[in-house]
Order: C-alpha cells, then sequence, then structure tokens
C-alpha cells in the first residue's frame, strides 16, 4: 500500500488545522407542559446518554462533556468541545486487479479507464494497492466531514424521540410526535446562533421561556452561561442540585426556627425538588386538635397527600405544624400558606369523619363485609382468606408452643388473623389504601383489644421489602407468616405463579417476608411443614383444593430461592457457599443461617478446600458408578484389602460419632472442623487406591464406603458444592 | 402563638351562581358553544354526550358546560362539609387542543378573581381513565395553594376509540373553587346568590339521596332496570348494523346511549348500596363498556368516521 502523491502532506495539513480549531458548546432545551416529577431524574439521564451516543456515532464526541437539567417545564442540556466539523474520511476503492488493468505495452485498459471515470479521478492518479487477492488499482476518494451544525439538526430531533417514558401522548393527532406532554417549544444554539430543525410541529430556535408567574414570558439565549443566568433571574433555577440545595437549607431554617426536627425525607425532598421551578420553604400550622387523630394518619396525609413535611419537638412528638415546598419566591400577604392549611384542615377534618364512622361498630362487624370483597376470583373472598390465615396461624402457634415458646399465644394470634383484614371495609382504608393494617391496628387498639393483638394486627403486612422492619411481636409474626403463607400457596394452587415482569399478588415480597420473619425472630418453622398446612387450609376452606405434590414443592422452591437471594445479597454470603448449606437440608432456615455462618468461618482453614475437592471427586466417582446412595449398602470391613480404606473407614467412624453430638449441640462450627480433619485420610485414600477395582466386590464396597462418606459428612453442608460455578 | 393571616376578605369571593357565569362568559369568547346539562343521571361532565360523542371524528368543536355530576358513593347525608352526592362540574372541550391551552386555561383562572402571582398554581401529574366508558387521557390535577381545582386532560381515546385530533378537556371542581374563593369550610356555607347559601339549596338534597342510595334503594329493581336499559341499548346497536340508507342515517344511536348512561348511573347506586363484589363489579363494568364502546363506533360511523375526514376538512 503506497501512498501515492502528496497524501502525506494533506495528512499533517489537516491536523495543524484541528489543532487551531475552535471549540464550540451547544445549549439544548426541550420546552414541555409539566412533566410528572418522579419521571425527570431518569429522563435527565437518559438525555445526556442520547446525546452522548449520537455524537459518537457521528464521531464528535472526542474531548465532548455533556451535561443535563431538568425541572418541570423543561429538559436541557449543556454541550461543551464540540468540533466544528467532522474530519474528512479518506478511504480507498479497490478497482480491478493491476493485471488486467493494463495492456502489455503498460497502457491503461479499458477496465482501468472505466474504473477511473465512475470514481471521477484521473487514470494517472489512480494508485496500487496489495490485497490478498494481488494487487490492485484504487481510487483514493475523501468523504468531505460535515458541520456539527447539520450533524445536530439531524440527531437532536432524534435524541428527543428516543427518549423513553413510560406512557406517552400524542397532542397533534393520531400520526403527530409522542411525548411525555406537549412540547411547546425548542431552544437550540450552537456557538451564539440558533440551530433549525423541529420536533412534534416545533421549531426549535433562541428563546426561552421563563417561570409561568413570576418570570418574564420569553427570553433569548445566546449560550449557556446566560441561560442559566436569564432563566434564574426570571424565577426557574435550573440545575435540580442547586433547587435541592435551597429546599434542605430552607427547611433546615424553618424547623431550627420553630425549634422542632424534621424526618428527613430524601424521596419527599427529591419528588418536591423536581416539581418546583423555584422552591420555596413555607410554613404552616394546624389545629391541636387533630392531633387526637394518630400519627400515622396525619403524616400520611401531609406527606403522601400534600406533599408537606411533618415535623416533631423535642420530646419526639408529632407537632401541629408543617413546612410546605411552593413554586413561588415568597408567600408575603401568606395566601399560600392560609390554602395549604385551609386544605390540610378539610383533610384532617375527612379523616376525623371516617374515624368516627369506622368507631361506631366493632371491628369484627366488618368480617361479614369482607365476604364481599374478592381476594382472588377462584381463592375467593377475604372472608375466606381471614379463615385460611386463621388455621395457618393456629398451627404455627400451637407447633412453636410445644416446641417450647412460651410467648407464642394461640388465642391472641387467632384473634388478630380473625381480624386483620377487617379494616379493609373501613372508611379510612378506602381512603387512605396505603394504611391498611395500621388502620386495623389503631381500631383493635381503640376498641380494647390488647395490645399483643392490636400490634399483631398493625404489623402483619410486615415487612414489605428488605430493609422493612419484621412485626415487633410473635403474634405479628404468626399473622404475618400465615397471611403471606396463604398467599403464595392459593395462588400457585389456581396457577397465578409470578413471572419475570408480572406479580400482581406481591408473591416475591410475601415470600421475602416469610424469609425475613424466620431468620430474624428466629422462630422454629418447618418450611414444608408450614407449606402444608396452608394446603390444608386451602382444602378445608374456600376453595376446597387441596395442592398438588408439585405445587408444594414449588412454593417451597419459591419461598428458598428468596431465601437464597437474601442470604446472597443481602447477607454476602457466597454462591457456593449457600448452595452447599441449602443442599445439606433447609427446612429450618433458622438452622440453615447457622450453618452458613459455621461454613463461611472454616472455610479459610488449610484442610477446607482440599476437602472440598475431594467431596467432589467422591460425588462424580458416585454418578458415573450410578451407585447413588447405595440403598442399604453397608460397608464390609472384611473386603478392604488397603491400609487406606481402613483408615478412612476407622477416621470416618470415629469423626462420625463426634459430628453427631456436636450437629446435636448446633456446634456446627466444632462439626465442620471434625469433617475437615478427615482430609489427610481422604487424600490418602485417593492417593494408595483404586475406586474401581477389578474385583466387583472389592469395587462395590469401596463405592459404598465413598457413598456414606458423603452421606455421613454433607448434612451440615454439602462440600462437594463449595467453589461450584455460579448457576443461574 | 398563632399567626393566622387571614385569606383574602371573607365573603368578598364570587357567588356560586356568579362563579359560574364568569366562567361562562369566559369560555363564550374563546368561542364555545354554551351548552346545558345532560338530562340523564351522569357521574362526570365527560359523560355528557357533548364530550364523549363530540370528541370522537374530525370536526372541531368547542363547547362549555355545568354538569351537576352524582356520585352516590360519595354521599355523607350531608354531615361531611366536602363530600357531596352530587357536585357541580364545569365542563371545557376544545377539539383540537390549541397550543396555548394551559395558558388560556391560567387566564381562565385570573377571570374568576385568582391572583397568579401570589398564589401556588401547579399542574401535577394525574391521568384520567374512566372503565365503562373506554376513554382515557394524559394530563394532571391542577393545584391552588394544595387545593384540586381542576382536572385538565389530553383524551386519547373514547369509547375505545384512538382520537384525532385530540381534544382537551378541563373540569372545574365548582363547589371546591367556589370555597376557595369565598374562603368557607364548609360547602353548606358557600352562597350561592346574594342572600341564599348553597346548603339552603342542596342540603335536604344531599340527606335524601344519601340515605336513598346507601339505605333505601331496591337493589333487586335496580338490578332488573340495569338488565333493561342494557337490553335496550343492545337491541338499538343491533338494529343500527342492520340499518341501511336513510334509516341508517337518521338511526337513533343517541338513543342507545342514554341507556348506556342510565345502566352507568344504576351501576353507581348498585356500588353505594354494597352489593357487588369485586369481581361483579369489574363484569358489571365491562358490560356497560362494551355498549358505550359499541355506541361510540356507531357514532362515528354515522358522523361519517375518519374516512370522509379529508372532505369536512376541504
Amino acid at each position: 500500500m503506497t501512498p501515492a502523491g502528496n497524501h502525506g502532506a494533506k495528512k499533517s495539513g489537516r491536523k495543524s488545522e484541528s489543532k487551531a480549531e475552535k471549540k464550540l458548546e451547544l445549549v439544548f432545551e426541550i420546552g414541555c407542559e409539566e412533566i410528572p416529577a418522579g419521571m425527570l431524574p431518569r429522563a435527565t439521564d437518559e438525555l445526556r446518554t442520547n446525546i452522548t451516543k449520537l455524537l459518537t456515532a457521528e464521531n464528535l464526541m472526542a474531548g465532548v462533556t455533556v451535561e443535563t437539567f431538568s425541572g418541570p417545564r423543561r429538559l436541557s442540556a449543556w454541550v461543551r468541545g464540540l468540533t466544528a466539523k467532522q474530519e474528512d474520511v479518506t478511504s480507498d476503492v479497490t478497482g480491478p486487479p493491476v493485471s488486467v488493468a493494463f495492456d502489455k505495452a503498460g497502457a491503461p485498459t479499458r477496465a482501468a479507464l472505466s474504473f477511473a471515470e465512475k470514481q471521477g479521478v484521473r487514470v494517472e492518479d489512480l494508485h496500487r494497492i496489495q490485497t490478498a487477492k494481488g494487487e490492485y488499482l484504487a481510487a483514493r476518494q475523501v468523504r468531505r466531514g460535515r458541520t456539527a451544525e447539520e450533524i445536530l439538526n439531524e440527531i437532536l430531533p432524534r435524541a428527543i424521540h428516543d427518549l423513553t417514558w413510560p406512557r406517552s401522548m400524542t397532542w397533534t393527532g393520531i400520526d403527530g410526535a409522542r411525548f411525555i406532554r406537549p412540547i411547546r417549544w425548542l431552544l437550540a444554539v450552537l456557538d451564539g446562533r440558533p440551530l433549525k430543525f423541529s420536533f412534534g410541529g416545533v421549531s426549535s430556535g433562541d428563546k426561552t421561556f421563563g417561570h409561568r408567574f413570576i418570570g418574564k414570558g420569553e427570553l433569548t439565549v445566546r449560550n449557556f452561561e446566560e441561560y442559566e443566568k436569564k432563566l434564574g433571574s426570571n424565577g426557574v433555577i435550573v440545575r435540580p442540585q442547586a433547587r435541592r440545595e435551597k429546599i434542605e437549607r430552607e427547611l433546615a431554617q424553618l424547623a431550627r426556627k420553630n425549634g422542632f426536627q424534621i424526618h428527613k425525607d430524601a424521596a419527599l425532598e427529591n419528588l418536591v425538588c423536581y416539581l418546583n421551578e423555584y422552591p420555596t420553604v413555607i410554613e404552616g400550622e394546624f389545629d391541636k386538635e387533630f392531633l387526637n387523630l394518630p400519627d400515622e394518619i396525619l403524616v400520611t396525609v401531609m406527606r403522601d397527600h400534600q406533599k408537606y413535611f411533618a415535623m416533631e419537638n423535642n420530646r419526639g412528638e408529632l407537632a401541629p405544624n408543617f413546612l410546605a415546598v411552593i413554586n413561588l419566591a415568597r408567600d408575603s400577604r401568606g395566601l399560600v400558606r392560609a390554602g395549604h392549611e385551609r386544605v390540610l384542615r378539610a383533610r384532617f377534618a375527612d379523616a376525623q369523619f371516617f374515624w368516627a364512622a369506622d368507631q361506631k361498630h366493632p371491628l369484627a362487624d366488618n368480617l361479614a363485609k369482607l365476604e364481599r370483597v374478592t381476594y382472588e376470583s377462584r381463592l375467593g373472598s377475604y372472608r375466606d382468606k381471614v379463615e385460611r390465615v386463621r388455621s395457618i396461624a393456629r398451627w404455627l402457634t400451637e407447633q412453636w408452643y410445644s416446641s417450647g415458646m412460651i410467648e407464642a399465644h394461640m388465642a391472641e394470634a387467632d384473634r388478630a388473623a380473625e381480624l386483620a383484614k377487617c379494616d379493609l371495609a373501613t372508611e379510612m382504608v378506602r381512603e387512605f389504601p396505603e394504611l391498611q393494617g395500621i388502620v386495623g391496628g389503631l381500631y383493635a387498639r381503640a376498641q380494647g383489644e390488647p395490645d399483643e393483638v392490636a400490634d399483631a394486627i398493625y404489623d402483619h403486612y410486615r415487612p414489605v421489602g428488605l430493609t422493612d422492619p419484621i412485626p415487633r411481636n410473635v403474634t405479628g409474626c404468626a399473622v404475618a407468616l400465615a397471611d403471606k403463607l396463604d398467599s403464595i400457596a392459593g395462588c400457585f394452587t389456581v396457577g397465578v405463579v409470578p413471572t419475570g415482569s408480572s406479580d400482581p399478588y406481591a408473591l416475591r415480597r410475601a415470600a421475602l417476608g416469610i424469609v425475613k420473619i424466620i431468620m430474624e425472630r428466629k422462630l422454629p418453622v418447618s418450611l414444608s411443614l408450614a407449606v402444608g398446612a396452608a394446603a390444608k387450609a386451602l382444602l378445608v376452606h374456600k376453595p376446597k383444593k387441596g395442592m398438588t405434590t408439585e405445587q408444594e414443592a414449588q412454593v417451597l422452591e419459591f419461598i428458598l430461592e428468596r431465601a437464597r437471594f437474601i442470604l446472597r445479597d443481602r447477607d454476602g454470603f457466597a454462591y457456593d457457599e449457600v448452595n452447599a448449606v441449602f443442599r445439606a437440608g433447609a427446612e429450618d432456615l433458622v438452622d440453615a443461617q447457622k450453618r452458613l455462618v459455621a461454613l463461611k468461618s472454616i472455610r479459610k482453614s488449610k484442610n477446607f478446600e482440599p476437602l472440598a475437592v475431594s467431596f467432589k471427586r467422591v460425588r462424580k466417582i458416585l454418578e458415573k458408578a450410578e451407585l447413588g446412595k447405595s440403598e442399604g449398602r453397608r460397608v464390609q470391613p472384611e473386603l478392604f484389602d488397603h491400609d487406606a480404606e481402613r483408615e478412612l473407614y476407622a477416621a470416618m467412624r470415629e469423626a462420625a460419632a463426634r459430628v453427631q453430638t456436636a450437629k446435636r449441640g448446633g456446634r456446627y462450627q466444632e462439626a465442620l472442623e471434625i469433617i475437615a480433619g478427615l482430609r489427610k485420610a481422604v487424600d490418602k485414600f485417593f492417593e494408595d487406591v483404586m475406586v474401581m477395582a477389578e474385583d466387583e466386590r472389592i469395587r462395590s464396597n469401596r463405592l459404598t464406603l465413598l457413598s456414606e462418606l458423603l452421606k455421613e459428612f454433607t448434612t451440615v453442608a454439602d462440600f462437594s458444592e463449595i467453589g461450584a460455578e455460579e448457576r443461574r | 402563638m398563632k399567626v393566622k393571616v387571614k385569606l383574602e376578605k371573607k365573603n368578598t369571593g364570587l357567588n356560586f351562581q356568579d362563579l359560574i357565569l364568569r366562567l361562562s362568559q369566559f369560555w363564550a369568547n374563546q368561542d364555545c358553544v354554551l351548552q346545558q346539562p345532560y338530562d340523564v343521571e351522569v357521574g362526570a361532565g365527560t359523560m355528557h354526550p357533548e364530550t364523549f360523542l363530540r370528541v370522537l371524528g374530525p370536526q372541531p368543536y368547542r363547547v362549555a358546560f355545568v354538569q351537576p355530576s352524582r356520585r352516590p358513593a360519595d354521599g355523607r347525608y350531608g354531615e361531611n362539609p366536602n363530600r357531596l352526592y352530587k357536585h357541580s362540574q364545569f365542563q371545557v372541550v376544545l377539539k383540537p387542543s390549541p397550543a396555548d391551552v394551559q395558558d388560556i386555561y391560567l387566564k381562565s383562572l385570573e377571570a374568576i378573581g385568582i391572583d397568579l402571582r401570589v398564589h401556588d398554581i401547579r399542574f401535577e401529574e394525574d391521568n384520567w381513565e374512566s372503565p365503562t366508558l373506554g376513554a382515557w387521557g394524559i394530563g394532571w390535577q391542577v393545584l391552588l395553594d394544595g387545593l384540586e381545582i381542576t382536572q385538565f386532560t389530553y383524551f386519547q381515546q373514547s369509547g375505545g376509540i384512538d382520537l384525532d385530533p385530540i381534544s382537551v378537556e378541563l373540569t372545574y371542581g365548582l363547589e371546591r373553587i367556589c370555597a376557595f374563593l369565598q374562603g368557607v369550610d364548609s360547602v353548606y356555607d358557600l352562597r350561592w346568590s346574594a342572600d341564599k347559601t348553597y346548603g339552603q339549596i342542596r342540603l335536604a338534597e344531599e340527606q335524601q339521596f344519601s340515605v336513598y342510595s346507601f339505605d333505601k334503594s331496591d337493589a333487586v329493581a335496580i338490578r332488573a332496570e340495569f338488565d333493561l336499559h342494557e337490553k335496550q341499548a343492545k337491541e338499538l346497536l343491533e338494529g343500527f348494523a342492520a340499518s341501511k340508507g336513510d334509516a341508517r342515517t337518521k338511526y337513533p344511536v343517541l338513543a342507545a346511549y342514554d341507556h348506556c348512561l342510565k345502566c352507568s348511573h344504576l351501576f353507581n347506586l348498585l356500588d353505594a348500596r354494597g352489593v357487588i363484589s369485586t369481581t361483579e363489579r369489574a363484569a358489571l363494568m365491562a358490560r356497560v363498556r362494551g355498549a358505550a364502546c359499541k355506541t361510540a363506533a356507531a357514532y362515528l360511523e354515522q358522523i361519517g368516521g375518519p374516512a370522509k375526514r379529508r372532505e369536512l376538512r376541504a
């Protein structure tokens, strides 16, 4: 490949050109009707990704920084360091082989001439290139780089189009653009000059718009500095971070002024940060009389419904005050405050009305109404669910009591299970569905149920996630477990099995809750018996249909999968450790967790990993020999013909007794250490002994020995799983 | 220590009837047809044929009207200061939706005496959906100092039919806005006219209809009525399907729609009575939706449908 003519010179010329090149700045803004606040953080990231991706595809990303910002009415981007023009791209177009391009006299043939003509070059400007197939003629072609302006006009509409939204809309008609809300203006200025493109019927230009009420309407912008400054003085703080800081500062100031504490609420702060272009915190109060309502209800109304920050006094009691974030610079006449106070008063008055209406009759009266509230069409109403939950809760507490847990109260658990769902038919939960359970607990207490029962009702939906606490008392744990077991068993029975994308009855969360409650409260629960109890409830009560063995196994596996997840992702146990322990049995999650801790701590000791390798070898040999677990076969010492065999057998018998004792005492680490001590004997066995001996009886006896080794010493953890590849 | 700032001066805001007059005048100036409330019970202004049917097809249309909306389950025997069996919506439909519709809407707030510079107005995500009408849209609830005063929706579908062009629907909650303007805490204290309160005019109605829909209505009779109206709607729609020519053009599709509305109201009565389970609820709603969607399709065909679009534009 010989570069012809002045190619080298050209190249260096281009280089020096680019060195001197001026870098350009783009300011870009999608002006929109109010975008849902919750979607903005993700959209802001996505806009940056889109622009970066599109610039990269055009070879324009080198040395460029892309920053994006957003607020309720705008998504904006600041792109710095853009090159004015793409580099020219030089490439060779291959023509005919040299052998046919020239005649004997060395003159160009028709083939060469027509190739040159087609490429628009003179035949003497063609050059030769070496290819795998021989020497060819080639024409050098230069593709001129396009200007940043041309490219941006093309890619910015795509950057808008490629943003993804949970549910988009059209506003110009069925064939029109789709976006989250109507786009009303597009600002796109490159190096002081407006770009020319359009999207959704809107043409780009150099205009943006300030805050709806506290800014001037139209603003002309030449660069980002001016963009941020002009918007800033017209009621729009461009940077979300600056808005967040303003909110945090003012919240702290107003709280301090009143001597109150604010519950740190990052989610709410984030929401109000994206709900306002110019957030300002104002304070308000409500009548002390409303403090008679439970805090839970007051806080839910303030935080979830009105997006106010609730406050506490220095004794940790809820104060009759709130902080609200408004989209104005100030509330000098106090009108906004008065309006918010009025709205809150009405909401609280409603809550009081619901409370009073609900208290007119005891919670238990609602049981009849639950007949009309469907849980799942085939599983019947909530009334039916209540009966199933009661029967499972009764079974659980009976088990616990007979295993020596004197704090397991059967009567209380039964009462709590009976009342747990009654709040679904109250006015209060109809109004505030997110308070289910809590309202039931509050009503139960107000109606004189014992604390044990009221707290159990209050807590029985817990835990609602990985970090949410479990019910505070054993009765609550019993009802929560029973409710969740019933949901999973019931749904699996009628074929409602969660898939990757769909889990309408939140069964994964229920399974997670079961695991968390058992492990954290250290409850003696045999999972398969518990699933059996749920199956029995389904048989005795509606739908009067039991579970198949496969379904029970499926449910068990579904719960165990969540247990593995918690142990790995939350507690940091290794994949193979969890598998080793679960393979040795996971009926009792508390016990499995103990064995796991022991396994993890012994794993680093010197004998462990080599022994694990040997165990794996044993398993492979046995699988190959298809001996399995050698049903009923016993080791016959008289058939040993090697010392190593005898030594291993002796070591095993001695270890087995000690392992048993340690295990019975719950001393799993000690048990594992004893097992690890077998390493020497096992190693020697494999060094000295041929397992697959010719004599069938000797061979079979050796396999039986190994099978026993595996059976006897994998009950704490199955070492053969250690070091195994991650299987998903 | 209480720093109470009084809301506007008490009793200076618009009377209930003046609020309606101002909004009517404002929207008439925006070239809206001023319509009257529909004379069949409805749960929302959207069910008025001037919304549900007019948003179908290509013809531009602008309309405004007050629609008393009956929601039997929301009745509170006249005892709750904010909840009503029947409240009044002021409904505006602009078809197609103009580009400056938010600005026009905000001007309408100024027209009823709200100073936008000293109040906190915001548009918070709230998509609207009516499962009984097969209708949905994208939009916001408009909050005034934290009070929801308007539902603002870009209709995307009505009667299960994709809309083209897109209409915008504005639904003002008149009682709430009026209570805000007058600075009163109970709807019953609102001044309706110079010398009559909302309570004097409407309290008895609230009490009686709450008693009726919660305690006295005859669920068996209502179910039978539901079936009858559904049957008539169905028969009419079948008749339309079989009709031809001039008879088809003049076929009473609108009457079929009235029967759908009846079904919807009867369903609400059953719901308030607490006699329908969740499963049955979904099934009944699906029945109403089925009839409403068929009516919408028949209506669209009658007015020429999308096929006639080009001619109509020309």
